[in-house]
């Protein structure tokens, strides 16, 4: 098992790097000028010169990648060309935000789609079965900003339950989860984000369910003589592996795609500053959210494998 | 023929059925109803057996004996099943039973083995849970004497170095291994009925007889009865008592083991016997049975056989042959055969007129 872990956390080494060498690459083959954003269009050109020669931004591609790669393992993501802030604690900050809801919102659809799921595959063709099938299709096509916007429109202004936008008073840095006059913040995004995982992980869970209950071992396990639950126990287990490959997936997906569920409620995250970076054309802030979303979807990854490996004793000795 | 027989005549009439049978299927017929057809996988099979005989049920692919089998634990979905006829196990009316007490006889007083170690087995428990949880299920135990027990049942299944194994999973473990942990799960809790669907038919030649072995020796030692299904003719003569060849879902015939594989009577065991591989020469072809099981959605009146068969004449699709036994419980169900002095004999030219009604 430890063996299986290191090689598997040593295999991410080039997978890292490569991810940086994407995310470097991406914004210099980005059309615009960060200086040029920066500055007055009146900027006599020596000036703009000089700013340019300050961001290293006159060296040859290659020394500028290197350069930039070891300020990155020093922690050192460069500084905003926006507010001239370091990019660091920015990215950072947002990313705290974004994960958390991120996290709250693929765990609640894991179980909820694992219930729902359960139920529609052992009952198949039952009312639960068909009402589970009709959410899933309104999850996967319904759009999220759509949702978002209608959350606000009935949870914000017409009931008036809900705050609308942004993290409150607290704001992001003394956030906390557990005090309902924050959280209740929180609630509108989490379910936003949650809904389309939960369409797919439920119809996942049905589909690879009712395939296990096929299968000749459920037949062993009833000539058994074990009852509906424990046999259904041994079903679940069985597609763990499949449902935590998925888990990841969402997850990563999650933490990705929020730019449009975190622009509706302007949640301090990092689809938000994603949207503010590629607007002002902030190329180091651009880098560091990229940078930190892509390493974030390798670790999960890393993570989903070694659970994976914990449910299933065939993959970690093959 | 009838000078070999004789001998050990008056022996095997003093044990023929007698109301001690501990299994007794009556008329069972299964049929399997969708939408599109009504499959009748089992037509009407009866036989009995008593405490500590073996059953050995032989026949093709879709002959009905696995689904027979499945009928004994209830094992068939119930949406979808019709079951008629009567089946007792010991004090248990198997179709009387609630689904409660159907799952506690399950594992417990009937238990099965099944055809394909590989796929039997859950792959994400250990062999050590897999025996232990039926323990736990049918004995009320907790897990560590579950375990032990476990450890117990692989002994007695001569798995080799048995601590170790109890922690394996089965992926880890080869086929003919895994059926024998497949056979310790089975016995775990004593079962007084053993059901064996081909359990050997998976396994490599030499493991196969080393299963076989097994099975026939805990079968003597714990005194169960045993219906075991195969299509494998020397297996059945290893270890049957008694031997029912179904086609169709209909034994058509049944008796003692040597005297239905010795003397078989019904065209189709002949056919089938003939058809095996024991010392012909190389060059000659091999007796094959011609044609296809019938498609048992729409099966003909009359002998389910005659298709397929080289004596069939237009007397076999009028109508169902009746069953004709004789005084060795020796029944075969075809009209070309009859019951002359107290024994069957096949008669090629015999006409149903012949034939006791």
């Amino acid at each position: 098992m430890w063996m299986y872990a290191l090689r598997r956390l040593v295999l991410t080494i080039p997978i890292l790097l490569g991810v940086t060498i994407i995310c470097f690459a991406l914004v210099q083959i980005a059309p615009g000028d960060p200086i040029t954003s920066l500055v007055r269009p009146d900027t006599p050109p020596e000036q703009i010169a000089a700013l340019r020669a300050y961001y290293g931004l006159d060296q040859p591609v290659v020394f500028q990648y290197l350069m930039w790669l070891w300020r990155v393992l020093g922690g050192n993501f460069g500084t905003s060309i926006a507010n001239n802030a370091p990019v660091a604690s920015e990215v950072m900050r947002a990313f705290a935000n974004t994960i958390v809801i991120a996290l709250i919102s693929v765990l609640f659809a894991f179980v909820v789609s694992l219930v729902l799921g359960t139920i529609a595959a052992i009952r198949q063709g039952g009312i639960v079965d068909r009402l589970v099938t009709a959410l899933a299709v309104f999850g996967i096509s319904v759009p999220t900003f759509w949702l978002a916007v209608v959350l606000v429109i009935i949870f914000a202004v017409n009931l008036n339950w809900l705050p609308a936008t942004g993290m409150g008073a607290s704001g992001s840095d003394s956030f906390n989860y557990f005090v309902w006059d924050d959280f209740k913040f929180a609630i509108m995004p989490i379910v936003a984000l949650a809904l389309p995982p939960l369409a797919i992980m439920t119809r996942i869970t049905r589909a690879s369910l009712s395939e296990i209950l096929n299968q000749d071992f459920i037949q062993t396990l009833r000539a058994k003589g074990l009852g509906g639950f424990q046999i259904i126990t041994h079903a679940i287990r069985n597609i763990m592996p499949a449902a935590i490959a998925m888990l990841g997936l969402q997850l990563g997906y999650l933490i990705g795609g929020s730019v449009l569920v975190e622009t509706v409620f302007t949640w301090p995250g990092t689809g938000a500053l994603l949207n503010k970076a590629i607007l002002t054309r902030d190329i180091p802030l651009l880098q560091g959210t990229i940078l930190v979303l892509a390493g974030a979807f390798v670790l999960i990854n890393l993570v989903v494998d070694l659970a994976q490996s914990l449910v299933d004793p065939r993959i970690k000795r093959s | 023929m009838n000078e070999m027989r004789s001998p050990d005549l008056s022996l095997v009439e003093a044990q023929s059925e007698t109301p001690e049978a501990y299994v007794k299927v009556k008329d069972l017929e299964v049929r399997f109803v969708s939408r599109e057809a009504t499959v009748k996988a089992v037509n009407g099979v009866s036989f009995e057996l008593k405490k500590g005989e073996v059953l050995c049920v032989i026949g093709e692919s879709g002959s009905g004996k696995s689904v027979m089998m499945r009928s004994l634990l209830q094992l068939h979905a119930k949406k979808r099943t019709r079951m008629t006829g009567e089946m007792r196990v010991g004090e248990h009316d198997i179709m009387k039973v609630t689904e409660k007490r159907m799952s506690e006889l399950r594992g417990s007083t009937i238990s099965m083995i099944f055809q394909e170690p590989m796929t039997a087995l859950d792959p994400l428990y250990t062999i050590g849970d897999q025996i232990a949880e039926t323990v736990m299920r049918h004995e009320r135990v907790d897990r560590d004497a579950g375990w032990k027990r476990a450890l117990e049942l692989l002994e007695l299944v001569r798995v080799p170095s048995p601590e170790r194994r109890l922690k394996a999973y089965p992926h880890e473990l080869s086929g003919g291994l895994r059926q024998r942990a497949m056979i310790a799960v089975a016995l775990s809790c004593r079962p007084s009925l053993l059901l064996a669907d081909e359990p050997t038919t998976a396994l490599d030649a030499s493991v196969q007889i080393q299963v076989l072995v097994l099975l026939r020796k805990l079968q003597r030692e714990m005194g169960m009865s045993m219906i075991f299904v195969t299509h494998d003719l020397g297996v059945a003569a290893q270890i049957a008592d008694k031997v029912a060849v179904m086609y169709a879902g209909r034994i058509i015939e049944y008796g003692n083991a040597r005297d239905v594989l010795m003397h078989p009577e019904h065209p189709y065991t002949r056919a089938m016997l003939s058809s095996t591989i024991k010392d012909q020469d190389r060059s000659a072809p091999l007796d094959t049975i011609a044609g296809t099981p019938p498609d048992l959605r729409a099966l003909p009146d009359g002998c389910s056989f005659a298709p397929r068969c080289k004596y069939a004449g237009p007397e076999c699709l009028a109508a169902m042959p009746p069953e004709v036994t004789d005084g060795r419980n020796h029944m075969a169900r075809c009209v070309r055969v009859s019951a002359v002095r107290g024994l069957l004999a096949f008669e090629p030219g015999l006409a149903a007129a012949n034939v006791p009604a």
